[in-house]
């Protein structure tokens, strides 16, 4: 699935009034999202990363501009928005919130429900979703409320995957969890993307989870799109992120010093397997 | 008043002191019947110094915000005690004694602001105190300045970034003056440059203004520096130190769902590799000097 944004703006405040007074939230944005992309969205608060992707499964609707999905515009008046919807799961910050079901089955199940689906398929699209993100089955007939923040995070996932979307789009799906449910919820979507073959976008704030896990980096500002490359190319304009309210890597930083302080690397290490690797082949030069 | 309160101070001079102190939640029926309990926290021991900067780890679940709350006296303790600024947190009648002297921030901005003016919001507190117009005008003033917001005072405060937001927060606690300020996540949910500002800003009040800080936090990067780190795992605390005696433990965090800083990480892979470089490096400085001692040798 593709999809293609063209010249999306999206204007808010004041509606009808004083046109003065509105404000982009996006303005002029061109994206493409390729099918198995997986790409990691940053940009500080209020840059325009939440408005971007709730245009990408149709919760808001551009003021100007188009989206086409599979060379389909979503806009056309016979176009599904609901279909959309199925495709493009957006897993919101703190999804465990919304978890209100009685049983971690039933709270997965909600979703595929709505869709249609009944009886022991829907219990085996559940379990399937609930599987796929590797909680231990003995937790599918206890309440959600009872699991671990990670624990609960993954219900909430699954919740999404359970109605099979095609793409998959986290808002910051790490925010609050320790290191260990850091870990443990990216190797999740790194796994989806890998065997599922779901597209994905991480909203992140961190630029090491980042640069250790995408293969392309959308840099949003004012509503703009300021880079959208790979993360080393992105990560090369350490003092433009910066002034962006964003950062490089930590290992970005140890890397561009090492090189002033006469340690013949590469700058471009972006993560410590690849910082790791330079170093030792610098130190073991002769 | 003041000689009851007196006869209630524990002789104690930490700023918080905890003794085998327990917590336990109580499960409900619908009725409001007790069905059972849970224990958060279990046989609690800590010190923590007057201007101390502490940092407490600890993986989701493991009772840190517990503490927070009992320290605030929004929660009493179940067994033992726990001391604020010398006052035992069970005594109701000095539950606002208690919450003048360890102010508490939590981890979402948009919680925590009432007011629709930022100066508004930051009086909210000290007017609650009863302090007078005048006092409260200086208050407010100060606080927004050492907070680096003063330039936002007549603001609305939706219209400003979650650090930004975050930094108010700690002013309106900081214009009640309190010893202590417990900050519980307050970084979880902000970009790199709102994070950097919030950790800037709570190092100055502890270094300026002597206001002891108790940083919960899941981001290993921001403890580097603090005074003392406690680790809570199973609701109990686990390890205790200096951050460089702490850091060295990579293993064992790893086990407690935690981490070590990425400078650190990264010290750690090129020791695995035979790199000789010492296990206690916290910062870039560090690193690099180390790393260029190693090429040094070689030569």
């Amino acid at each position: 699935m593709k999809i293609v944004l063209k010249n999306v703006t999206y204007e808010y405040g004041n509606n009808g009034g004083d046109s003065g007074n509105r404000k982009k939230a996006l303005d002029n944005v061109n994206i493409t999202v390729n099918e198995g992309d997986f790409i990691g969205l940053i940009g500080r608060t209020g840059s325009g990363k939440s408005t971007l992707i709730q245009h990408l499964n149709g919760l808001l609707k551009a003021t100007s501009g188009r989206i086409e999905v599979d060379g389909k515009n979503i806009y056309d008046e016979d176009y599904k928005l609901v279909e959309l919807r199925k495709k493009v799961g957006l897993v919101f910050q703190y999804p465990e919130y919304q978890l209100f079901e009685e049983t971690v089955l039933k709270d997965v199940e909600f979703g595929p429900k709505n869709l249609g689906i009944e009886g022991d398929e829907l219990e085996k699209t559940a379990k399937e979703a609930l599987e796929a993100t590797g909680l231990d089955e003995k937790f599918y007939s206890a309440s959600p409320f009872e699991l671990s923040g990670g624990q609960k995070r993954r219900v909430a996932i699954a919740g999404i995957l359970a109605m099979r979307p095609k793409v998959m789009i986290l808002d910051e799906p790490t925010a609050g969890l320790d290191p260990g449910g850091r870990n443990e919820i990216l190797g999740l979507i790194k796994k989806l993307h890998d065997e599922q073959k779901i597209t994905i976008i991480l909203v992140s704030h961190s630029m090491e989870d980042v640069a250790e896990y995408v293969s392309r980096l959308i840099v949003m500002e004012d509503g703009r799109v300021k880079y959208d490359s790979t993360p080393r190319e992105v990560f090369k304009n350490i003092k433009e992120l910066e002034k962006s309210g964003l950062a490089a890597p930590e290992v970005s930083y140890i890397m561009s010093e090492l090189k002033q302080a006469g340690l013949e690397v590469k700058a471009e290490a972006i993560t410590i397997e690849e910082a790791k690797n330079e170093i030792l082949s610098a130190l073991r030069k002769k | 008043m003041e000689s009851k309160k007196k006869e209630l101070m524990a002789n104690t001079t930490n700023m918080i002191e905890a003794r085998n102190m327990s917590f336990d939640y109580f499960k409900r029926d619908e009725n409001g019947e007790i069905t059972g309990k849970e224990r958060a926290l279990d046989g609690i021991d800590l010190e923590v110094k007057h201007g101390q900067f502490i940092a407490i780890l600890g993986s989701n679940g493991s009772g840190k915000s517990t503490l927070a709350k009992n320290i605030n006296a929004i929660l009493n303790p179940s067994e033992g005690t726990l001391y604020v600024d010398g006052i035992d947190v069970s005594n109701d009648e000095l539950i606002w004694d208690v919450r003048k002297s360890a102010g508490m921030v939590f981890q979402n901005p948009d919680n925590q602001i009432i007011a629709s003016v930022v100066e508004e919001d930051v009086a909210f507190g000290p007017e609650n105190m009863g302090i007078s117009p005048k006092d409260i005008i200086k208050r407010v003033e100060e606080c927004l300045k050492a907070v680096g917001m003063f330039k936002f005072r007549k603001a609305s405060p939706n219209h400003l970034s979650g650090g930004q937001k975050q930094r108010i927060a700690i002013a309106g606690i900081m214009a009640m003056k309190p010893k202590c300020i417990v900050l519980d996540e307050p970084t979880a949910m902000l970009d790199p440059s709102g994070r950097r500002d919030v950790i800037k800003t709570i190092t100055k009040l502890n270094k300026e203004e002597g206001i002891t800080i108790l940083l919960i936090t899941h981001y290993m990067d921001e403890v580097v520096n603090a005074d003392k780190v406690f680790v809570m795992a199973d609701h109990k605390i686990k390890m205790q130190g200096t951050p460089r005696e702490i850091f060295e433990n990579a293993k064992e965090l790893e086990e407690l769902k935690l981490d070590v800083p990425y400078v650190t990480r990264l010290a750690v892979a090129l020791r695995d590799e035979g790199i000789e470089l010492p296990a206690d490096i916290l910062t870039r400085e560090e690193l690099v000097a180390e790393i260029m001692k190693v090429k040094a040798k070689q030569q």
